[in-house]
């Protein structure tokens, strides 16, 4: 893949403009957020020109935005922000990508270090057998077509009611867990049959459970609002989406988002960018297909949720409360939200697109959870394998530069074939066994992928973040045990 | 045997191209290579079959929609094929019988999920026998 030529325009230390000027179509410029070093990499392939490419897209405000993991994806770029007018613009399926609502969720416990690790080989062996992973898992729940059909509109609410969880997961899952505007009508038998036996499954690629423990605080007092007190305090992170159900939502869609681009004139410079006017039959289907998939991944997670809970409980021989197994936050990274915003002065209805980006909004916003409205909403992202996670919080300024968004993850570096040609597997499982992380996957190969050398360093992503001020380092975590599907 | 196709780099996911004397070939190997990726077929056999067929807007599309549909089978009904016959191939419509085996957790260790058959980068394109490009998400 040829370097990418264009021009980026210094703004300060951590922006970089890619100017409208840069190719006929684009309607705003390109923003990118990186440091130096980073900007190196991301120029080693096509990545800006997606960035350049988004900004062709009609209705597009501001800016085509990119976070500091960004990466060469397919059509829009992983790492991307795109907000759309919805009184003219578009919405796009690419720009939430096959894994809808893939995200990330937190919980922390009580245990301390000293009471896990003795246990991590069991605990890690427990959480294997209770959360199924792989390519094509199938689930403990068999669910019939009405009960799917509850679980797309109702998403976590549903796995609460069924007795996974409580209450209060909700209240601190982005959307409560439960988005409105879902309709199974818009979705395709297909994704139905795809998805039903794969509720509560972790699924494979980059997907994981790991039990981490707290290894620097950087904002006591806004980590004990999330019950992060101590360094060495043992927290748990789910990473996964809406496994086969949404990728089979966005294969469908993009069917019908080919026809649409034509049927509306649009003109778009890689067809990966299809799309249909937000307030267009196909562009409602969509996102009301999208709204099912999103809610498809949150009661996924609440279903893995209550089953590590019970792996906790089974092992440490505790009973959940005293455990302390609370749930710190659960947020989306690859999703379309309509949400108001202030564009040169002005409230408007936008379409925010992030893939491989999360929603990171301040003290004060009305979608903060109550318990979290005086120091923002919780970011969580989630490194690779082999090295740290981060907790952080939204701000301000992430309202006024990226529609309160910020960068979701490490973000790749090598391709998944040069990433298993550098290494095998059982290397990467005994390299981290080094480390003190114990990992159990079905898949070594998968291993190999998703080995810390194919990841951008996150500490370097989340740097940018916060130096950058679109979100604020609280803690930072490295793993003890991982479940990698 | 000529190569019956080759992987491409691409950061986060993988993209393909294959090759056939005529356009039915060069589909039947891209179908081949989408399962190579995911296992080594030689532990595969080709004891059950199913008839696949598909229509599209072109016939690059018709490539995408093929390969989504057996990504579709593979997920549902858990089948790796190995063994693709092309009975009809026209710009708009493909007709094939695709011979596989039922997933079997203890013999087939499955390297990698693949979520969708793409867009980007698509191609079908005739040159000394036809070359036929896609990228897919995994």
């Amino acid at each position: 893949m040829p370097r990418w030529q264009g021009t980026l325009k210094k703004i300060d230390d951590y922006r970089w403009e890619i100017p409208q000027s840069y190719k006929a179509g684009m309607s705003v410029p390109g923003l990118i957020y990186a440091d130096e070093a980073m900007l190196e990499h991301i120029r080693e392939d096509q990545t800006p020109e997606q960035v350049a490419n988004v900004a062709c897209l009609p209705g597009i405000v501001a800016k085509s935005l990119a976070m500091p993991d960004i990466h060469w994806g397919y059509g829009f770029p992983i790492g991307g922000v795109a907000a759309t007018r919805v009184e003219d613009g578009v919405i796009s399926p690419g720009g939430v990508g096959y894994d809808i609502n893939c995200g990330v969720r937190l919980l922390r416990t009580n245990l301390m270090k000293e009471k896990v690790s003795p246990k991590i080989e069991e605990l890690v062996s427990e959480l294997y057998r209770a959360i199924p992973s792989g390519v094509g898992s199938q689930g403990r729940l068999r669910l019939g077509q009405k009960e799917i059909d509850k679980v797309l509109v109702m998403g976590a609410r549903w796995a609460v009611e069924q007795g996974y969880g409580e209450a209060r997961d909700l209240e601190v899952t982005e959307a409560n867990g439960s988005m409105p505007g879902g309709d199974p009508q818009c979705v395709s038998t297909k994704a139905k049959q795809r998805g039903g036996p794969q509720l509560g499954t972790l699924g494979a690629g980059n997907h994981f459970l790991e039990v981490e423990v707290v290894e620097e605080i950087y904002e006591p007092a806004i980590a004990a609002v999330m019950g992060i007190e101590k360094v060495g305090q043992v927290l748990l992170l789910i990473h996964t989406g809406s496994r086969g159900f949404g990728h089979q939502v966005c294969t469908d869609h993009l069917v019908t988002m080919g026809a649409a681009v034509q049927r509306y004139g649009i003109h778009l410079p890689d067809r990966q960018l299809a799309c249909a006017p937000v307030k267009s039959p196909e562009g409602k289907d969509y996102f009301a297909a999208m709204v099912c998939a999103a809610n498809y991944a949150w009661a996924n997670r609440q279903c893995i949720t209550h089953w590590a809970r019970e792996c906790f409980v089974k092992v440490f021989g505790q009973s959940q409360r005293e455990l302390g197994l609370e749930m710190v936050y659960d947020v989306a990274h690859n999703i379309a939200k309509m949400e108001e915003h202030e564009v040169d002065g002005k409230r408007v209805s936008l379409c925010i697109h992030r893939k491989g980006a999360t929603r990171a909004f301040p003290t004060g916003h009305p979608e903060v959870p109550a318990i979290y409205a005086e120091i923002g909403q919780p970011v969580l992202i989630p490194g690779d394998m082999g090295r740290y996670s981060y907790v952080l919080v939204g701000t301000q300024r992430a309202m006024e530069e990226t529609f309160g968004s910020t960068c979701h993850g490490a973000g790749r570096l090598q391709s998944r074939t040069a990433a298993k040609r550098s290494q095998r597997g059982v290397d990467v499982a005994r390299r981290l066994a080094q480390r003190g992380i114990t990992v159990k996957t079905g898949s070594m190969a998968s291993l190999a992928e998703e080995a810390s050398e194919a990841y951008k360093d996150v500490t370097a992503v989340v740097e940018v973040t916060h130096r950058a001020g679109i979100s604020r380092k609280v803690a930072k975590a490295r793993p003890l045990g991982v479940v990698k599907g | 045997m000529s190569k019956r196709f080759e992987v491409i780099e691409h950061t986060a996911d993988v993209c393909i191209a294959a090759y056939g004397s005529d356009v039915k070939e060069a589909f039947a190997n891209a179908a081949y290579a989408l399962f190579s990726l995911m296992i080594d077929l030689k532990h595969v056999s080709d004891n059950l079959d199913r008839e696949v067929e598909v229509t599209a807007e072109n016939q690059q599309d018709l490539l995408v929609a093929w390969l989504n549909e057996l990504i579709y089978l593979f997920e549902v009904e858990g089948i790796l094929f190995k063994r693709f016959r092309i009975d009809e191939l026209t710009e708009t419509k493909l007709k094939s019988r695709c011979y596989g085996e039922k997933v079997d957790p203890v013999r087939h260790k499955i390297r990698v999920g693949v979520k969708a058959a793409t867009y980007h980068m698509l191609k079908v394109e005739k040159n000394n026998g036809f070359r036929v490009q896609v990228l897919f998400d995994i």
